[in-house]
């Protein structure tokens, strides 16, 4: 299915192949050169191009494009998410998916991309058996490699491959057994001029830190499972019980995974904990306008936000902004227009501000649309949603494990626009908050 | 240079030395070729050197280096004899390392590469199943056709490997192995036929096979299933006009269940592969969930397939690569069934975040769903997005708009105002845009809309983008009766600038010309006719061909034909409006969650998904209807032979099952039983395609005795006696009553040889394990067939391998050793060589 694959840079170096079969000329990234140079940024560049005699599927991942190339029909999808998968791989053996990593590494890089595809075809992909057939560097490893003459290639087959839960490994063992949740959610929304929420949505994810030994099957249960409405799991939970019980059940993967990832979507249901007051207007006639935003909770369920990050997009007239403000800290970039305020903690007795003047290119006409907020922050124990861990049971090993959960809101993607007016309705529009609430919790 | 030889030298030496070597490298490279080469030659002895030396060490340090050198496209082929020589390694990793270079350069220097295969050999009989397992991937990847004979020896031994991991690397193997021999062998469509005694095993394993397997099999089971059950849309045709309210109104799907069942009922194993499908919509993998969503969109009746707009709408969330596909496969769904999405419409406002390409998509998915309902909450979020400072997303905003507006006729003079209000915008590409939507709408609705062109006659002073100038011409020209006074002083303006002006706006100034000669041609002759003088010597030939065109068509001279007595006819005739489309329209034809959907051509490979068949429902029906397929498929002569090859060795089949759930020795009697009558198969077969008509009565009785030989195996069988013996008095009957050839009835008893294995499937962990003995046993009575047969094969002994894992191997592996490799070989390399 993949017939090679390419890493470029973002200066537009092919800096390594790949060929899983035969040998594809480097000129056919020419093609990509081509799209990438039509396209006006990075983001844009089509991920499916069509040349007269391959199809070039890529991805875009950390300042580094990865470039497949195929000959046949294959649902793109399948390429994508395995690209996706191979950069999580670098990233999970290097810390980083950079230039650099990949470079230094290049022999493990190899030996995983050789692993992860046989002739085209995904082989092993999960980090947990690769981890078994190639072990990651680090540094002792190396120090004791290069005296002992050993290897970073394992000589056994990973046991995982052949029983009948390919994602743990056998024979692991801990002094601490541990078991950590992360109920982590984000907070979609987009919020108009008056401060009504126009879409609002919860995204979570589970994510889980898990260190049994033996072969542990765990159950998670929720006091109200209700609230998941559109669910994805890791493939090590049982979907039965899932269905008839609305228990997770399930033999782990040794160390991080994510368990579930879900969605609350229903409008009712979401909390906005935070509101922004604003003012931005520019004068007819004069190279100068006025900004003036205040930020003040809302919904918190008691809990302190931080975190706060407020950023916006100016539009292209702007030069120069002189604020103050009443918390945190400001900058501006002159060049990107970007402007940001890292406001830290909500208190309710002094709210946060932001004022001054915005300087116009002289000349210019005045922008026709003010700018949309994004913002961050972060509420810790407390899932927005209200999603509550019920209890974590343990089946198939003796010992008592140490178990935890931890609850966090963010703001995903917290947007509000500040707009003018087109067909006479005037609209504000705040295109998404996340809100993500961690607490550690003992069972 | 020299530096650059040591940059891969070792993990630890530290990102700072391979920098270095890059920076080296690329400002030494285009100094000069000959500077290039001495300095290759020389690094590559030191790497010679070092892979003759006794250490691993070092050879580990020259082989990494080589790595490093494959890994950025240069050419390390030199090397060749020296890296061969240690494939012997004892050291793993150098091994390994050695491999990659094989599989990168084998093909390059094949008589060298020859030297490697002996070890390769050696190596395939190691007690380390990982160094079986990885020799035969490389062997397998070297892609000499020289080596072909060894491979498919070698593929032979690994797949009766005692470990699961070297059969799974056997199975890849085989399919190298024909993209060696058949180079231009395209995967055979008519494998189809193939799938049938496969069908419900993968149905009840697909949640357990790996992900990326699974994504593969769904979509063979979707192309699978058109050919195989009616259309569950077959009622729905009534049901189809009233569909939109179906999804606005009713979410109950039980109803409609009850609704459908009455002139239609679903083929059990249709419904099977809906029902095991639907809980991968819970996958982690998006490719997977699309593959599924595909299948749902193209299998499922109309009114389940509700439940993947959820789904696919949580994989909005993802990184953008995923949106975008997801994306382009909503829009072409949400131009069919509105309904689907219109509850998630929220889910695709455009953020200000996105890149352009995802918001294009988004706002056309907006537009597909657009209704009287909704369209005013969508006008309110179109009118943010035209403020974007992304103006080419702006742009197609506008669009949109015109899009809506003759779509919903209730908004269509709102959206009019709207475009007008935009055409005061500061920015011109917005303007542009505007004046262009609105061209369209008004030829649409030839109503008064005079003061709106007087409104662009007045933008032609300030405005510049061509698209937009050429457009307020044609509608002046078009509309220049109604505006009498406006057109000639546009024209006299034009016919000033006309010589600056772009080749678009010049020939619609010519077209206004011409339009006003002939409708008033006392104010506007003189400059008609300077605008075609100027025409006449415009450097761009379209221009000058067109003047010429014109001149002879409206100013009457002698030589002027008759057609010009209908100059204003044709100018001015009455124009068809353009029809605002998706651009997503003619995508549907196209299986979704392809490479071919979206980029909207046919890839190579793509595989059509064929119409529902019109057969009846009643699955004999079907079967029966399957071999006829698989008849029209295959060469004429070779059909009978193959299926009367089928028939044997399913019964041959069944044989061994029963005699493998009783004992071992059972089982070697059994399956000699099988060889026996396979002989007397074969002489059938042969005198079946020799006097077809009037053979019949032979192939009968021959027919007659297998099912005897079979039955009285079956009595001896303890474990299913009964059952089996009943169902093999039905098989009989049925094979008696259908007046047809052999082949039929092998595939009846096919089937309910796997209708048995369903009913078996009752119990969870059993079931896996009856089917995967089953799986083994098919997969036996299958080998041998033809090439074709073959090449399924080798999928389904893949993901056989991927899934059967704790597969309890003792007679079995014997058996298939004995009987299909062989066979399956033998056939293949005859079939080749």
């Amino acid at each position: 299915m993949i017939h090679s694959l390419f890493l470029i840079n973002c200066s537009g170096d092919i800096f390594l192949e790949k060929h899983w079969k035969s040998v594809v000329s480097q000129s056919v990234c020419d093609y990509f050169f081509e799209a990438q140079e039509k396209a006006a940024d990075v983001e844009n560049v089509p991920p499916v191009i069509s040349t007269p005699h391959h199809y070039l599927i890529s991805i875009y991942r950390d300042k580094l494009f990865f470039v497949s190339v195929i000959q046949t029909e294959v649902p793109p999808l399948f390429v994508i998410e395995f690209l996706h998968r191979v950069a999580d791989t670098f990233q999970d053996y290097f810390g980083e998916c950079s230039e650099a990593a990949i470079k230094d590494n290049v022999v493990i890089v190899y030996e995983l991309l050789e692993e992860m595809l046989d002739n085209g075809f995904p082989l092993a992909t999960e980090s947990n058996i690769l981890k078994e057939l190639i072990k990651p560097p680090t540094i002792l490893r190396s120090v004791v490699n290069s005296i002992t003459g050993s290897s970073n290639v394992g000589d056994t087959l990973p046991t995982g491959q052949l029983s009948n839960i390919p994602w743990r490994r056998a024979g692991v063992k801990y002094t601490n057994n541990e078991a950590y949740f992360d109920v982590v959610e984000e907070i979609d929304a987009i919020i108009d001029k008056s401060g009504s929420t126009v879409f609002a949505e919860i995204q979570g994810v589970i994510d889980a830190c898990i260190k049994l030994s033996g072969m542990p099957d765990l159950s998670l249960s929720f006091m109200n499972p209700r609230l998941l409405d559109d669910v994805s799991f890791h493939p090590c939970i049982r979907f039965k019980r899932w269905e008839s019980e609305r228990v997770l059940s399930f033999i782990p993967p040794d160390g991080n995974f994510r368990l579930i990832s879900y969605r609350v979507s229903s409008q009712n249901l979401v909390a906005i904990p935070v509101y922004v007051k604003h003012s931005i207007s520019f004068k007819e006639n004069s190279s100068c306008g006025r900004f003036d935003i205040t930020i003040g909770p809302k919904q918190n369920m008691g809990k302190t936000i931080e975190g706060i990050t407020v950023t916006v997009h100016m539009p292209k007239v702007v030069l120069n902004m002189n604020l103050t403000t009443t918390q945190g800290s400001y900058t501006f970039d002159p060049v990107t227009k970007v402007l940001t305020w890292d406001v830290g903690k909500i208190t309710p007795q002094k709210l946060p501000s932001l004022k001054g003047l915005v300087n116009l290119q002289s000349g210019a006409p005045k922008p026709e649309e003010n700018p949309s907020l994004n913002i961050q922050f972060k509420i810790q124990q407390l899932a927005i949603s209200g999603l509550k861990v019920n209890r974590l049971d343990m089946y198939g090993e003796k010992y008592k494990p140490f178990k935890g959960v931890k609850y966090v809101t963010k703001a995903g993607k917290f947007q509000e626009d500040v707009g003018g007016d087109f067909f006479s309705i005037g609209e504000y529009h705040l295109t998404a908050a996340h809100c993500n609430s961690k607490g550690r919790k003992l069972q | 240079m020299s530096s650059n030889s040591f940059s891969y030298n070792e993990q630890s030496g530290g990102g700072e030395a391979t920098e270095l070597g890059q920076e080296a490298t690329s400002t030494i490279s285009p100094s000069g070729a000959f500077g290039l080469f001495s300095s290759d030659l020389k690094k590559n002895e030191d790497l010679k050197q070092m892979l003759e030396s006794n250490k691993d060490s070092a050879k580990l340090d020259a082989m990494k280096r080589i790595v490093g050198m494959i890994a950025k496209g240069k050419n390390a082929s030199e090397l060749f004899p020296a890296v061969v020589k240690n494939v012997a390694s004892k050291n793993i990793e150098i091994k390994k390392l050695v491999y990659v270079y094989l599989v990168r350069y084998a093909e390059e220097q094949q008589d060298l590469a020859l030297l490697s295969i002996s070890t390769f050999q050696r190596a395939l009989k190691d007690p380390n199943q990982l160094i079986r397992a990885s020799a035969l991937r490389v062997l397998s990847s070297i892609r000499v056709p020289i080596i072909v004979p060894i491979m498919m020896l070698a593929i032979k031994e690994a797949s009766a490997d005692l470990s699961p991991y070297v059969r799974k690397n056997a199975a890849h193997a085989i399919q190298k192995l024909y993209s060696v021999v058949m180079a231009f062998e395209e995967v055979c469509p008519d494998r189809i036929d193939l799938i049938h005694k496969n069908y419900r095993k993968l149905c009840n394993l697909l949640v357990d096979v790996e992900e990326w397997g699974q994504v593969v099999i769904i979509h063979m089971l979707t192309r699978y299933a058109r050919t195989q059950f009616v259309s569950p849309w077959k009622e729905g045709d009534e049901l189809e006009d009233n569909e939109k309210n179906f999804y606005e109104s009713d979410d109950d799907q039980k109803e409609k269940t009850d609704k459908r069942k009455k002139p239609y009922t679903m083929d059990p194993d249709h419904r099977l592969l809906i029902r095991n499908t639907k809980p991968l919509l819970q996958s982690r993998n998006a490719a997977v969930v699309m593959a599924v969503a595909q299948l749902y969109w193209h299998i499922s009746p109309k009114s389940e397939a509700g439940i993947i707009s959820k789904s696919l709408v949580r994989l909005l969330r993802s990184n953008r690569e995923v949106q975008y596909i997801v994306l382009q496969n909503i829009a072409t769904m949400s131009i069919q069934r509105k309904g689907m999405f219109e509850p998630y419409l929220k889910s695709f406002y455009v953020r200000s975040t996105d890149p352009t390409m995802i918001k294009t998509l988004k706002l056309e998915i907006l537009t597909n769903l657009a209704n009287e309902a909704n369209i005013s909450t969508l006008l309110r979020e179109f009118q943010t997005y035209v403020k974007s400072q992304d103006k080419q997303f702006a742009a197609a905003t506008i669009q949109t708009i015109g899009r809506c507006a003759t779509n919903i006729l209730e908004v269509t003079d709102t959206c009019l105002n709207g475009l007008v209000c935009l055409l005061s915008n500061r920015d011109e590409i917005v303007v542009a845009e505007s004046v262009v939507v609105i061209k369209k709408l008004l030829q649409m609705q030839p109503v008064q809309h005079g003061e709106i062109i007087k409104h662009m006659a007045k933008l032609l002073d300030s405005i510049t983008v061509p698209v937009a100038r050429a457009s307020i011409l044609w509608l002046i020209g078009e509309n220049c009766e109604r505006v009498p006074k406006i057109a000639p002083d546009v024209l006299r303006k034009m016919a000033k600038s006309f010589t600056s002006e772009d080749d678009l706006v010049k020939l619609q100034i010519l077209n206004l010309g011409a339009k006003l000669y002939l409708t008033n041609s006392k104010q506007t002759k003189l400059l008609t006719q300077y605008i075609l003088n100027l025409g006449k010597y415009d450097q761009n030939y379209d221009i000058r061909d067109r003047t010429r065109f014109i001149r002879q068509l409206i100013v009457p001279n002698e030589k002027s034909g008759a057609l010009s007595k209908y100059a204003k006819k044709i100018f001015l005739a009455q124009k068809p409006a353009p029809l605002l489309e998706s651009p997503f329209k003619d995508r549907d034809h196209f299986q979704l969650g392809t490479l071919s959907h979206t980029l909207n051509i046919k890839a190579t490979g793509y595989l059509e998904l064929s119409n529902w068949p019109e057969v009846a429902p009643d699955p004999s029906v079907r079967n029966v209807e399957v071999i006829e397929l698989a008849k029209e498929w295959t060469p004429a002569g070779k059909a009978k032979q193959e299926n009367s090859a089928k028939k044997f060795y399913s019964e041959s089949e069944e044989e061994g099952d029963s005699s493998d759930s009783s004992s071992d020795s059972e089982s070697e009697s059994g399956s000699e039983s099988g060889e026996q009558g396979k002989s007397g198969e074969e002489g059938d077969s042969n005198e079946d395609s020799s006097e077809d008509s009037s053979s019949e009565q032979d192939s009968e009785s021959g027919r007659e005795s297998g099912l005897e030989n079979k039955r009285t195996a079956k009595r001896n069988s303890k474990a299913k006696g009964k059952s089996d013996s009943e169902d093999g008095e039905k098989e009989n009957e049925k094979s008696k009553t259908s007046d047809s050839s052999n082949a039929e009835s092998s595939s009846i008893e096919d089937s309910s040889s796997d209708s048995e294995s369903e009913s078996e499937s009752e119990s969870e962990s059993e079931s896996r394990k009856v089917t995967q003995e089953k799986e083994k046993k098919t997969k036996q009575g299958r080998t041998p067939l033809t090439k074709d047969v073959s090449l399924l094969d080798l999928d389904d002994c893949q993901y056989s391998c991927i899934c059967t894992n704790k597969n309890s191997r003792a007679a079995s592996s014997n058996e298939w050793k004995r009987t299909s490799c062989p066979l399956f070989l033998s056939k293949t390399a005859l079939h080749f060589w």
